[in-house]
C-alpha cells in the first residue's frame, strides 16, 4: 500500500532567523510551536503526537507546553534528523500511533556560542575525537576534504561552489526574514577566507538562534484546516554509517540513489515535474553532492550543473528559495521543509516560485532522506 | 617534552588503544586486525563491524600508503595549532586498508597531491606520547 498523499502539512511556524538571547532551545520551540497553532488554527488538545529535535528533552518540552500527546518522541539534534522525522511522523500517522503530530524544533547555537569545532566536537558519535592529535576537527573540513577529492576526481573547482553561494544569498535578499543581507558575487565568494581550504567561509552554513514547527496530519483531516494542505507526496531514508566517521568514498552516492528511487516511486513524480528543490546546504559541496546522488545530473557533473543560474529563481531547478542555511538561517534542514510547504501555498511574496506544485527537499549526510511535497491533485 | 608544556590536543590512551601507542614509541605502525574474519581497523574498537567477532590482535603493518585526500586549516580550533595555521591535514589510506587522519612532514601545501606515495614517519611529541605522521615515499 502506498504512503502517497496519505498525510499532510498544516501548519508551520518558524522565527526570523538571528541571534535570540535569552532564549534556550526548548523557549525558541515553543515561540514556533505557538506560530504553526495559530497558522492551522488548532488547539494543543488536538494535537496527539509530539517530536522535538535538538530541543533535549520531549518530556520537558511537553511540560512547558502543557501537552499529554499519546505519542512522543525526541530525535538527536543533528540536521539529518528532520527529514527523518518527518519521515517517522508520517509513518506514525499511518500506522495509528496519532492523527495529528507536532514537529518541533528549537536551535539556540548562536547564543550557545556553539563552534562545531575543537574540544566538543563530537560528530559521529566521539568519532571524530582520535584525530585531534593531529589538527582535525569539524564537519566543515570533513566536507573540505570530501570537495578537495571531488575536485580531484571530476575537476569541479571552488568556483563552482561559487555558484551555489551566490544564487542561495539572491534568495536571502527576498526573504525579510533571513540573516544575510547583502549580496555576494561569485568575486565575493573567492575572495572570501578559507576555513578548511578548500572551503571559504561562504561555503560554510550560518550559525544562529532560531526554531520551526510543522503540524502534520491524516490527509482526511487536513482538509478541514483553513490553509490548502501540503500533502506528503513521497519520502525515503538509507544510510551509509558504515566507517562513517571518515568520508565515505562515494559522497553518499548509493545511499541518495536508493532515497531517489523510493522518493520518486513513492511520489509518483519525475525530476522534470519538480517546480523546486530544497537542499541540505550545510555547506555548499553538499549540494553538489546531492544533485548527483538524487540524479539531477550524473556523477561528477554537478559543478558545472550549477552554473547559469539554474538553482535561481527562474532557473529550471529554484533551491533553497528561502536562501538555505548559507544565507537564511541554520535550521538543520527544518526551514526548508517549512518553506517547501509555504512556497507550495503561494505564501512566498517576492521569492515565489511560480504556480509551485511539486517540491523536494533532500538530505545527504550518513542518514540520508528526503521529503517530496505536494499541493492538491488537479 | 612533558604533557605540561605540549598545548595540542593529547591522544586518549586507555587499555583498548594503548597498543598503537607502543607501537608508534617504536616507531613500529600497529592497527587492529581481526583474529576471526582478518579485517583490519583503525582507530581502536572493541568488536569488528565486519563480523562482530570481539578476538582481536595489533599487527605491525607497512606504514606504506597514499594521500586519500586533504585539506588546510586556516582557523584554529584548538588553541595549540594557533600558531601553525595555515595547517594541512591529510587522510592517508594505508595499503593495508584503513584510513587515519594525519600529518604531512616535509611536503610543502602546494605540492600535496592526492594519490601520492607516503610513509610513516613517528614524532615523539611528549614522553608519553608518539604520533605517526607521514612523508613522501619516493
Amino acid at each position: 500500500m502506498t504512503l502517497r498523499d496519505r498525510i499532510a502539512v498544516v501548519g508551520v511556524g518558524t522565527t526570523a532567523a538571528g541571534t535570540m538571547p535569552g532564549n534556550d532551545a526548548y523557549d525558541l520551540g515553543l515561540i514556533a510551536f505557538k506560530r504553526a497553532l495559530d497558522d492551522c488554527g488548532i488547539k494543543r488538545t488536538q494535537i496527539d503526537g509530539l517530536i522535538v529535535n535538538r530541543i533535549p528533552d520531549y518530556q520537558r518540552f511537553a511540560e512547558i507546553a502543557g501537552m499529554d500527546p499519546r505519542f512522543a518522541l525526541v530525535t538527536p539534534g543533528q540536521g539529518r534528523m528532520s527529514g527523518n522525522s518527518i519521515a517517522i511522523a508520517a509513518n506514525a500517522i499511518n500506522a495509528g500511533l496519532a492523527h495529528t503530530i507536532a514537529l518541533v524544533y528549537g536551535n539556540n547555537g548562536k547564543s550557545a556560542g556553539d563552534q562545531y569545532g575543537g574540544e566538543t566536537d563530537r560528530y559521529g558519535g566521539g568519532g571524530i575525537g582520535p584525530w585531534f592529535p593531529y589538527g582535525m576537527t569539524s564537519p566543515g573540513a570533513a566536507h573540505a576534504v570530501m570537495f578537495q577529492r571531488h575536485m580531484h576526481l571530476y575537476g569541479t573547482k571552488s568556483r563552482d561552489l561559487a555558484h551555489v553561494s551566490v544564487a542561495f544569498r539572491k534568495h536571502a535578499l527576498l526573504n525579510p526574514d533571513a540573516v544575510m543581507k547583502k549580496p555576494i558575487t561569485i568575486e565575493d565568494h573567492q575572495n572570501s577566507r578559507f576555513i578548511a581550504e578548500p572551503l571559504h567561509l561562504f561555503d560554510y552554513c550560518l550559525i544562529n538562534d532560531g526554531s520551526v514547527a510543522l503540524i502534520v496530519t491524516t490527509a482526511e483531516r487536513a482538509r478541514d484546516f483553513p490553509k490548502p494542505p501540503v500533502y506528503v507526496r513521497g519520502f525515503g531514508t538509507a544510510t551509509k554509517l558504515i566507517n562513517s566517521s571518515l568520508p565515505p568514498e562515494d559522497f553518499w552516492y548509493e545511499p541518495m540513489q536508493k532515497v531517489a528511487k523510493q522518493t520518486f516511486q513513492m511520489a509518483g513524480v519525475k525530476h522534470d515535474d519538480l517546480d523546486g528543490l530544497m537542499i541540505y546546504d550545510n555547506f555548499s559541496p553538499t549540494v553538489l553532492f546531492s544533485l548527483e546522488g538524487f540524479g539531477f545530473c550524473k556523477q561528477g557533473e554537478s559543478g558545472e550543473f550549477v552554473q547559469n543560474g539554474r538553482l535561481e529563481l527562474g532557473g529550471e531547478f529554484p533551491s533553497n528559495t528561502d536562501g538555505g542555511h548559507l544565507s537564511n538561517s541554520y535550521m538543520q534542514g527544518w526551514a526548508l521543509n517549512a518553506e517547501a510547504v509555504r512556497q507550495l501555498r503561494g505564501e512566498c511574496g517576492a521569492r515565489q516560485i511560480k504556480d509551485a506544485k511539486t517540491i523536494q527537499y533532500m538530505c545527504a549526510a550518513p542518514l540520508v532522506s528526503s521529503v517530496i511535497y505536494g499541493t492538491e491533485l488537479q | 617534552m612533558s604533557a605540561a608544556t605540549y598545548t595540542k590536543p593529547l591522544p586518549k590512551i586507555d587499555e583498548r588503544t594503548k597498543p598503537h601507542w607502543e607501537g608508534n614509541a617504536v616507531h613500529e605502525l600497529r592497527v587492529q586486525r581481526c583474529d576471526d574474519c582478518g579485517t583490519t581497523r583503525f582507530p581502536a574498537s572493541r568488536w569488528c563491524a565486519h563480523c562482530l567477532s570481539e578476538k582481536t590482535s595489533w599487527q605491525k603493518v607497512s606504514g606504506k600508503g597514499k594521500v586519500w585526500s586533504w585539506c588546510v586549516f586556516h582557523r584554529a580550533y584548538f588553541k595549540g595549532f594557533e600558531s601553525d595555521v595555515p595547517y594541512a591535514v591529510a587522510l592517508v589510506e594505508l595499503d593495508e586498508g584503513p584510513k587515519m587522519y594525519s600529518n604531512l612532514v616535509g611536503i610543502p601545501r602546494d605540492q600535496i597531491k592526492i594519490g601520492m606515495r607516503v610513509r610513516a614517519v613517528f614524532d615523539k611529541v611528549t614522553d608519553d606520547v608518539t604520533l605517526v605522521k607521514f612523508e613522501e615515499d619516493k
